[in-house]
């Protein structure tokens, strides 16, 4: 029920995102989403790959600081209120969103969101009783 | 103006003879009453009966700072506690600061030289001196006010801070002279811009910078906000405080050392080897006049060189050049003394903090500022902002508690502070670049 997600510190300069597709490229690495948190010193890339282990090793050897964190897919259809009806759903739960990103999935009529909670077992039991389509990992990771 | 025409411009031989002479006395009085100056001439394997001339002062060992900590507080005193009337200590916010006495005769000493600093810089009798350094256990405050007695000028007490009314007085009570960090008199003249108080209005006409490293851009800077000469003095509470060096207004160019009280050297910092005039190299001042606290062969850790050409302003006594910086890594940062090893004391006590950081000073609108660099690893790194920022919030807490110096903290990636084979590169100073 979880997804595996890889987040690496990048400094604020220069050719660091580039240097980190780079690494992942040379690796045979696909990304499938992905988000960047940024403050005026460092940004946080976030991402979800085809091969998480790997990404996560070849970006260490390379020196970055990395880890690996679950987070929760969600099916939401693709209209009007489509994600309203999930944060409903997480209020009445009382789970707190730590962060979310999003993207549409090739060929679909649902988009795909991306949460990270505080807690997520407690968020996934949430989401489950209330009827949403929560997506495995092998289902993102090979998209 | 001359304060002193008799010492201050004695001939070579005369200031050389007379050094030699008041040295070997100075020898002679630590050896009997101070026991590590005798222990560090016996394991020197030297007497002070062997020091026949200037060049004979090589076979002494140096003394450092650490023997100062290490003979806390009292250790290194030439006298009882009976004659000493004045105590000094450097602004060591932790650990042990290093601690001088003065006997009356130093006092006397002291404020003569810094009366004569005044002079050098271009003030009277007659000036209303606005002393804006510190009072307290800093030296700068009544190493300052003394000579400013002792020259018979007008002195107001003002210290350190309370900018406001600083202004006030300055504009009410017309100073004349100006005395405080070349950082806080820039202060002063954002303050004044803010206020709309025009320095062109105000009767200042030389301000005497000191107490931290400047440089020449700054000087200019300083000269055109506040509409007055600028003036470098050097001191050490170490050696006296205040008044051991300055610049004469006449050139402006390197600071007098009153050779007649101390005697410079210029030594290679790493093999200590003694460099000669004109090189650039570490100041060693050795105090041939002191009673409370004499200092055989100090190493003050500061850069510079010795010019030995004559000044056009007539006085004999040579010139040290602006201080380039400081060897070892003491920072002071707005008025206080800050050891990389004291932040690296508090970055160890916090989990997921690697030992590697740097310590980036700059002056950004006329105040030190402070950025520690410190990388991330693995164990604190996270996936959420927000608890990356309550890292650096936590450090810089830290920090601020210890040391009462704010800084800003960045996180950076691992290995991207520079690794060093011996002595790590902690610091970064580009107050000394501007």
């Amino acid at each position: 029920m979880k997804v595996e997600q890889i987040s690496i510190f990048i400094e604020n300069k220069s050719g660091r995102l580039a240097e980190v597709t780079r690494v992942l490229g040379e690796a045979g690495v696909n990304i499938r989403a992905l988000s960047l948190a940024d403050t005026s010193d460092f940004g946080i890339l976030r991402l979800i790959v085809n091969k998480t282990d790997e990404a996560k090793a070849v970006l260490k050897s390379k020196g970055f600081t990395v880890n690996k964190t679950d987070v929760v897919a969600v099916e939401v259809p693709d209209r009007p209120l489509g994600l309203n009806s999930i944060l409903e759903i997480l209020d009445q739960g009382k789970v707190n969103v730590e962060y979310m990103y999003a993207f549409v999935e090739r060929c679909g009529e649902n988009a795909v969101i991306i949460f990270r909670f505080d807690n997520t077992d407690e968020a996934i039991q949430v989401l489950t009783q209330g009827g949403i389509t929560i997506l495995k990992g092998e289902r993102i990771y090979n998209m | 103006m001359i304060w002193n025409d008799e010492f201050e411009t004695l001939p070579r031989e005369v200031i050389e003879s007379l050094q030699v002479k008041r040295l070997r006395q100075t020898l002679e009085r630590v050896n009997a009453t101070v026991p590590f100056y005798r222990e560090q001439f016996r394991k020197a394997g030297v007497t002070p009966e062997q020091i026949k001339s200037l060049d004979d002062l090589r076979r002494l060992p140096f003394t450092l700072k650490q023997d100062m900590r290490d003979n806390y507080p009292y250790g290194l005193f030439a006298v009882p506690l009976e004659q000493i009337v004045r105590i000094h200590a450097s602004s060591g916010t932790t650990g042990k600061p290093t601690v001088v006495g003065y006997t009356r005769r130093d006092i006397d000493t002291w404020s003569e030289l810094m009366a004569r600093s005044f002079v050098a810089a271009g003030a009277h009798k007659g000036d209303v001196i606005h002393n804006a350094y510190g009072y307290g256990l800093f030296t700068g405050g009544l190493g300052a006010h003394y000579g400013a007695e002792r020259l018979g000028a007008s002195v107001i007490p003002m210290s350190g801070g309370n900018t406001m009314k600083q202004l006030m007085i300055m504009q009410d009570f017309g100073s004349t002279v100006l005395t405080c960090t070349p950082s806080y008199s820039l202060y002063l003249a954002e303050v004044a811009a803010e206020e709309g108080i025009d320095f062109k209005a105000l009767k200042l006409k030389v301000g005497i910078f000191g107490a931290e490293p400047w440089s020449e851009q700054m000087r200019k800077e300083i000269e055109e906000k506040l509409n007055l000469k600028a003036i470098d003095i050097y001191g050490l509470s170490e050696i006296l405080g205040p008044g051991v060096a300055i610049e004469c207004i006449e050139a402006q160019k390197g600071l007098h050392i009153w050779e007649d009280h101390f005697i410079p050297e210029i030594i290679d910092p790493d093999s200590g080897e003694v460099l000669p005039w004109g090189e650039q190299g570490e100041l060693v001042i050795t105090t041939i006049t002191k009673e409370g606290i004499p200092m055989i062969r100090y190493r003050t850790r500061d850069i510079t060189r010795i010019i030995p050409e004559p000044c056009i302003c007539g006085r004999t006594h040579v010139r040290l050049e602006r201080m380039s910086g400081r060897s070892d890594d003491m920072l002071i940062i707005r008025g206080v003394n800050v050891f990389p090893s004291q932040i690296e004391s508090v970055l160890i006590t916090i989990e997921g903090v690697e030992p590697h950081y740097q310590l980036i000073v700059d002056r950004e609108e006329n105040l030190d500022t402070l950025e520690v660099q410190v990388e991330v690893n693995e164990q604190s790194f996270s996936d959420e902002i927000k608890v990356l920022q309550g890292l650096s919030n936590r450090i810089r807490k830290e920090i601020k508690d210890m040391l009462g110096v704010t800084c800003k903290v960045r996180l950076v990636e691992p290995k991207t502070i520079a690794r060093s084979e011996g002595k790590a590169k902690r610091v970064i100073d580009k107050r000394k670049e501007q």
